[in-house]
């Protein structure tokens, strides 16, 4: 009977190849990945291989977070390169409105950019009918206040500390990102057809007397042109370089800091700082992350004891619930 | 005789309804009629251009954009979009219309690509040579120009290009044989008729010469009805009118077999023929995980606006100092000022929109089509689901419900050719209550003649003798068979075995495995031949019967009737069908015996079949003739009027005997029901055989048991009582024990949950689902809903296709909104195949209807319990990761944006570089999910084919339900919070340095905010990448590529992306943040410790779960690791699953034991070889919990 079907269907197929013959083409491959057996590794998070992990997290975090928070408060010591700070509050520079008030094209030493700014920079785009450079918000609120630092000797007399204007910004901004523009030796004649800032005092080519810390390459420019993440925030403003191996580069005594008051921050309730920090391998004085990776550890490693205590005790009740059986 | 009808089609025209004709008139080769037989208003026709494309070359650009705008996440991003272009908003319009367009291009070129070869199919049928008539020579033209009237010439091997009514062809009988495969997928050979009056015309000339006209109905989709009338003109005669059937209608697509030419007249051309009506798309199904999903976008929709509106709000308060609204370091500009306040607000509330509109991500759209598209193919890989027997693969036609197999909870199952193979087998007859049982085989041998025939009875008398020869004529001649011709079809077979050389061919196999039974009885049908059947009797001598009239099968008659008129003049009427519309229409015959056999062969799980016949004297048959003639020329209800003449025609028979024919179960159709049944899902069986032969194969397969107390609820039991009383007294039985109050009395062992079994047909069915007089039909329904859902099986027999959907839409509406499953293999299951979740087809014999119209075509029932419990429950399980982890990682991604607004101002600053906002959807967390949601095994493929209760994990949407989501959610904030502050605290309590010694200068730089952003970034898309990592339990190679790519990709990018200076952006801001930042000690630092806080909560809350409250499937995942500690304590030794007995006893172990036996059994053993392994005794006392008996306390305490 059933040969009879088979015999019919083969005649009766339709197409004329045989089932036979469709069958081998039609078959599936049977290659892994079709079959959805490819080789795997199958892990499995269970308290058994989880535990061990706990512990090596508490136990490699502790460290390091105590290494770190020393490290951390030991840079209290003014030993090495000092860095000196300016701080801001209450001053929004991650604003909209703000962050994208510049043109990067102008800063770049873009000729044509120089003359006609991006729309972005309204409205510190032109004064008088002449472009700004550099324009925009930030560049128009640069910070100008300047400190001085005084160490006031045995003698009573204000021994000014060399403050290092270069170096505070960084390489590839000083160097590639931000560029004069085009022309000969003379600054201003580069800059010329431009006008300054409408807040600066003087135009940008004047920042400073040092040809190659002046224009867009200023650094101290180029560091307030990276707007900061928060209102609350500081910039690096010199660099006090250690002069030798056998004297603190700041060595204990009385200081006097000098403040050429500019910068007017009372209008929006900000305050301002001058931060004087040496670094570690790690950055800066910095107890948050030293604290967290304490914190992180020990949770950790109790999560771990906790588990331990669970994992045991259900091994318990899992006894018992055998036992009714 | 026409006349009344011209009257009403003159009225109708006259009424002014000449837009819509419910009928066409054709006048055959476009030959006017005579004057005056017939009003006429010409109707235009479309030409014979098949157009199956959906766009032109000029329209493509417009409508398909307009076509995919509809859909409302595209529309969603479109406006986005939108927004952006429009006003000043934190994102450049970039970011959201990249991937816009992207979306929008790769799906333009998808669909323009599919119409293209559209149009190519089409041009190519278009253009095809047809063969005309024209003023009686024959014209090649393309196929596009044919027109409604022409007369076309079709040879074989050829498709028809049009519907025809066919005239005449070649063979003198005027038939011809085509086969609809490409229609319906039926390969068998049709005959169909020509004309009577027509077919004599063999020549161009001849037919060019034919006056006629045809009425017939407009153009309908049904493929099997069609009626109309030809009209006949001669120069002499009035008209000689005759019906049209669908026997007289070859079909577009169909082709010639068998035949050399035939003639025929166009009625139906290009978009109006029956195939081009079939090609409209079906209703779009769509899966529970795709409405939680809409549900899920709808939720962050809210969170999206209610973000937007607090920012807005808050932004006001906080601006409303000047000093904040406008410093003096950040002014605005002059229109700025001067724009209105709320038109101000309303633009800022839309920045917002836009700022955080990635909470609802493009990709995920794109993320969950390429998973669906991708993985159904590996639904068409399995080589599991591949049959050697015919060839034939699993199918999927559509991948939109793939994850909806994970889901189902009702199973309705077609009987014939779905559980059964529908090889049907002629196993005995019984005639006047003699059984007669061919021996199939004898020694490996088919015995040729009647001494195959084993009488189980007396010998029969001589009136025995005649009735019996009677019987098996009745067998031969009453059936729609056809003989498969060979090459020279006029030259007839006359070999004495005939059996094994002769094909038979019939849509029915019952009919088929009748034939060829009779055959082996003595009796072989030949042929038919000009209108004569032709059978080979014992004596092998041929025996012509002239065939009048065919009253062919239906499904609500139930049977069929022939009557032939024998060499010796007598007229006799056959009829065949199902006992129950056979014996109430008898008036002699041995009833009473025969039913009896009829009963008990019904039992044993045959298909009865019943004989009865009735001769006919000449006049009879001439009143016969006139009401059939009558019946078929009718245009309109024809088909009711042919039901009633069939009624008064088939009456008063004498019933002759019986046959049953055996319909072997589908090979491990038992295991399958078993194992779907152990999956919580329950197993309907819909069909329209009886009562008792369907019970004997849900017997047969498991779906009963041999405790299963059956309730039925059939015609016979409502006779008795009131429809009211039958079903509150099952009502009242089932909740009895459902609520557990009282002691079974069945087994006599106690049972908190009897396993019910309710078997209900079609007319009691119809009688609740008939709404009252009093219009309370929903307290039926809604009682029948409770007995069923107390039922672990039920049998609804006796059942219409319409019945079938009507079952499966009363489940799919009920108060749970359960996930209907249908599957069938005829075009009868079709019905309810459209109308579940989920339609399955099987590729069976009866065509291939089911399979075209399903979601997805299976070879074998078997087939079915690897692609619901492996195939279903991986696609779940993927898909809903996929949804879950989508949400989650764009909360991720957005929340901290949120976060940063009331640090800048609500000034929507964004804290991503654009080229971050734009691809962290895109590319850096893409790839590693889509691979995830198409390779991700949580447990192996054979632990879930072994253990179907891993099914229950998942069902009911459990891996999207709200607590999932919220967890999902909340750790989403979670994590965007450690992100978040983390950065901020590094940030604002001491400056994130760098000291530079990476880098050759010695300097100490100051990070900006687009470094603050790029750390929480980097942050972002570690932890994002390695929570997938934490989720993923089956590392192929290609996981660890994609995962372990993609972050090394992200590291990449950014080292490029901040290493140039890009000509081509207006910005350089992330010119070396990324750089400087790596070169900085603590963002290393912060990057290890935030990645290790955000994944912390996660895998704590993994653990704790799968060590205090394991699923049944973390249990097996970790038996798989061999944890012997967790051995769970329900299990269930193998004897109890074994027996049916024990099940009883103890259900819920049985049902919720959560480990395949064979696992259990082999841990016991392995671990501790010295004690017995545990009795089945055991399970028992699992259930009853009491620990007297307790196995060993040593061997538990070995074993933990």
């Amino acid at each position: 009977m059933a040969m009879n079907y088979n015999a019919k269907d083969e005649v009766d197929g339709g197409p004329p190849c045989a089932p036979g013959g469709t069958a081998k083409t039609r078959r599936p491959d049977n290659t892994a990945f079709k079959q959805q057996r490819l080789p795997a590794w199958q892990p499995i998070l269970t308290a058994g291989t989880v535990l061990p992990i706990f512990f090596i997290i508490g136990l490699i975090f502790i460290p390091i977070g105590i290494g770190i928070f020393v490290t951390s408060n030991n840079i209290r010591e003014i030993e090495g390169n000092v860095f000196m700070y300016y701080g801001l509050s209450n001053f929004y520079q991650n604003h909209r409105r703000y962050v994208k008030s510049r043109d990067d094209s102008q800063l770049n030493g873009d000729s044509s950019a120089l003359l006609n700014p991006s729309k972005e920079c309204e409205p510190y785009r032109r004064n008088e009918d002449k472009p700004i450079a550099p324009c925009g918000a930030i560049a128009n609120s640069m910070f100008n206040d300047t400190l001085e630092l005084f160490l006031i000797g045995n003698d009573s007399y204000p021994m000014p500390i060399a403050l290092k204007k270069r170096g505070i910004a960084w390489w590839t901004d000083k160097n590639v990102k931000f560029r004069n523009p085009p022309g000969g030796d003379n600054l201003e004649e580069r800059f010329k057809g431009t006008t300054k800032p409408v807040n600066w005092l003087k135009p940008v080519y004047m920042l400073d007397s040092d040809p190659d810390n002046n224009g867009f390459i200023n650094e101290d420019f180029i560091v307030w042109m990276r707007t900061a993440a928060l209102p609350t925030f500081r910039k690096l403003y010199r660099l006090i370089e250690r002069k030798s191996d056998l004297h603190p580069t700041l060595p204990a005594g009385r200081y006097y800091l000098n403040i050429t008051y500019n910068y007017p921050v009372h209008y929006f309730d900000g305050r301002k700082r001058m931060i004087l920090s040496t670094i570690s391998w790690m950055g800066g004085k910095n107890p948050f992350l030293g604290i967290a990776y304490i914190a992180v550890g020990s949770i950790s490693f109790l999560l771990g004891v906790v588990l331990l205590v669970i994992n045991h005790k259900y091994r318990n009740s899992s006894n018992t619930a055998d036992i009714t059986i | 005789m026409d006349c009344s009808l011209v009257r009403t089609l003159v009225h109708r025209y006259c009424a002014g309804e000449e837009n819509w004709v419910d009928s066409r008139t054709i006048y055959v080769g476009h030959r006017e009629p005579p004057p005056g037989a017939e009003a006429y208003i010409p109707q235009r026709y479309p030409d014979n251009r098949i157009v199956s494309s959906k766009y032109t070359f000029w329209n493509f650009i417009p409508k398909n954009l307009f076509e995919q705008f509809r859909r409302i996440a595209n529309f969603y991003f479109l406006i986005i979009f939108l927004v952006q272009l429009i006003i000043d908003t934190p994102t450049s319009p970039v970011t959201s219309g990249l991937p816009l367009f992207f979306v929008i291009t790769v799906t333009a070129i998808k669909q323009g690509y599919e119409d293209w070869l559209r149009h190519k199919a089409d041009n190519a049928m278009n253009q095809c040579p047809v063969h005309f008539i024209q003023h009686g020579k024959l014209v090649r033209k393309q196929s596009r120009k044919l027109r409604v009237g022409d007369i076309v010439m079709v040879k074989e091997d050829e498709t028809f290009p049009c519907d025809l009514i066919f005239l005449s062809s070649n063979r003198g009988d005027g038939t011809c044989h085509v086969t609809t495969a490409s229609l319906d997928g039926e390969s068998s050979h049709k005959t169909h008729y020509a004309v009577q009056d027509t077919k004599g015309f063999h020549t161009e000339e001849d037919i060019d010469g034919l006056h006629a006209t045809i009425e017939c109905e407009q153009p309908q989709p049904d493929l099997y009805k069609f009626v109309g009338r030809i009209n006949v003109y001669s120069d002499l005669n009035d008209p000689v009118v005759r019906p049209l059937g669908s026997e007289n209608l070859l079909l577009r697509g169909a082709t010639l077999k068998n035949t050399e030419k035939i003639f025929g007249v166009a009625i139906y051309t290009g978009m109006e023929t029956k195939m081009a009506l079939n090609y409209q798309s079906k209703s779009q199904k769509r899966s529970a995980v795709e409405k939680s999903m809409n549900v899920f976008l709808i939720v962050y929709l809210c969170i999206l606006i209610s973000k937007a509106l607090i920012n807005t709000v808050l932004k006001y308060v906080w601006q409303s100092e000047p000093f904040r609204d406008e410093p003096w370091y950040n002014q605005k500009t002059e229109s700025e000022r001067q724009r209105n306040l709320f038109l101000k607000a309303f633009t800022d509330f839309l920045a917002f929109m836009v700022l955080f509109n990635y909470i609802i991500p493009v990709s995920m759209y794109v993320t969950v089509e390429m998973q669906k598209f991708l993985g159904s193919y590996f639904i068409t890989w399995d080589e599991d689901m591949f049959d050697e027997e015919t060839g034939e693969g699993p199918l999927v036609n559509t991948s939109d419900l793939n994850e909806e197999l994970g889901q189902v909870e009702y199973i309705f199952t077609d009987k014939t050719g779905t559980l059964t193979e529908n090889n049907m087998e002629f196993k005995e007859c019984c005639i006047e209550g003699h059984v007669y049982v061919p021996h199939v085989i004898c020694n490996g041998q088919v015995l040729p003649d009647a001494s195959g025939i084993d009488m189980i009875d007396s010998s029969p008398s001589v009136s025995g003798r005649e009735r019996e020869e009677l019987f098996f004529r009745a067998l031969c001649l009453c059936h729609t068979v056809q003989v498969k011709d060979d090459d020279n079809p006029d030259g007839p077979r006359k070999s004495p075995d005939g059996g094994k050389s002769c094909v038979y061919i019939s849509s029915s196999p019952d009919e088929v495995a009748l034939v060829e039974g009779v055959q082996r009885l003595g009796f072989t049908y030949l042929r038919l031949k000009d209108n004569y059947m032709e059978i080979l009797n014992r004596d092998n001598g041929v025996e012509r019967f002239e065939l009048l009239e065919i009253l062919s099968f239906d499904s609500v008659r139930r049977r069929m009737s022939v009557i032939v008129k024998s060499a010796e003049g007598d007229i006799y009427l056959f009829c065949k069908g199902a006992d129950s519309s056979i014996f109430p229409r008898v008036i002699e015959g041995k009833v009473d015996q025969i039913r009896a056999r009829v009963e008990r062969n019904a039992v044993e799980g045959l298909r009865t079949l019943c004989v009865a016949y009735k001769r006919l004297i000449p006049e009879e048959y001439e009143g016969i003739c006139q009401l059939l003639q009558a019946a078929k020329v009718a245009l309109q209800d024809r088909e009711k009027k042919l039901a009633e003449a069939y009624e008064q025609i088939e009456k008063d028979l004498i019933l002759l005997g019986a046959t049953a024919v055996e319909d072997r179960l589908q090979e491990k159709a038992a295991d399958t029901i078993e194992a779907l049944q152990k999956a919580g899902i329950k197993v309907w069986v819909l069909t329209g055989d009886k009562m008792e032969t369907a019970a004997a194969t849900c017997y047969a397969c498991k779906l009963f048991r041999r405790n299963t107390q059956l309730l039925e609820l059939t015609t016979k039991r409502i006779e008795e009582q009131s429809l009211h009383d039958v079903l509150f007294e099952l009502s009242k039985t089932v909740l009895r024990h459902s609520g557990s109050l009282t002691r079974d009395t069945f087994s006599g062992l106690s049972a908190d949950m009897q396993d019910y079994g309710l078997i209900i047909d079609g007319a009691a069915l119809s009688l609740i689902m008939k709404p009252r007089e009093d219009g309370s039909s929903g307290n039926y329904r809604e009682l029948f809903l409770e007995i069923c859902r107390s039922c672990s099986a039920v049998l609804c027999c006796r059942m219409a296709p319409l019945q079938k959907a009507q079952i499966v839409k009363l489940i799919k509406f009920s108060k749970e909104h359960p996930i209907t499953l249908a599957i069938g293999d005829g075009a009868n299951d079709v019905s309810m195949i459209l109308e579940a979740h989920v339609g399955i087809g099987v590729i069976g014999k009866e065509g291939r209807q089911a399979a075209r119209n399903s979601d997805y075509a299976i070879p074998k029932f078997k087939h079915l319990k690897k692609m619901l419990l492996v195939h279903g429950h991986f696609y779940y399980i993927r898909i809903s990761e996929l949804v879950q982890y989508f949400f989650y990682k764009n909360v991720c991604f957005i929340f901290p944006q949120f976060l940063y607004q009331f640090f800048c101002g609500f000034s929507q600053q964004t804290l991503y570089d654009t080229a971050y906002l734009t691809l962290y959807n895109i590319s850096f967390t893409s790839l590693p999910i889509l691979l995830y949601s198409l390779m991700e095994q949580h447990v192996s493929i054979d632990v879930l084919k072994r253990d179907p209760a891993l099914y229950r994990d998942i069902a009911k949407n459990a891996l999207l339900r709200w607590r999932v989501f919220i967890y999902w959610t909340l750790l989403g904030l979670f994590d965007a919070l450690v992100f978040f502050f983390g950065a901020y605290f590094m940030f604002e309590n001491t400056t994130v340095t760098s000291n530079g010694q990476i880098m050759t200068t010695n300097t100490h730089m100051i990070f900006g905010n687009w470094t603050f952003g790029t750390l929480v970034f980097t942050v972002m898309v570690f932890t994002v990448t390695l929570k997938l990592a934490l989720d993923t339990h089956y590392w192929t190679w290609i996981n660890h590529f994609v995962i372990w790519g993609s972050l090394l990709f992200y590291v990449v990018f950014s080292l490029l992306w901040g290493g140039v200076i890009w000509p081509f952006l207006n910005y350089q801001r992330m010119y070396y943040v990324f750089i400087q930042m790596l070169s900085s000690g603590p963002a290393w630092l912060a990057i290890v410790l935030l990645v290790t806080v955000s994944l912390l909560p996660d895998v704590l809350k993994k653990v704790l779960c799968r060590q205090l409250w394991p699923t049944a499937t973390e249990r097996v995942q970790q038996n798989g690791c061999a944890q012997p500690w967790d051995q769970d304590s329900e299990f269930t030794p193998l004897a109890s699953l074994q027996s049916p007995g024990y099940q009883s006893t103890c259900p819920s172990a049985a049902w919720s034991g959560s480990r395949p036996q064979q696992v259990t059994l082999a841990v016991w053993k392995g671990k501790v070889s010295a004690e017995p392994p545990p009795a089945p005794g055991c399970s028992h006392r699992c259930c009853s919990s009491s620990p007297r008996h307790g196995c060993p306390g040593s061997l538990v305490g070995m074993l933990v």
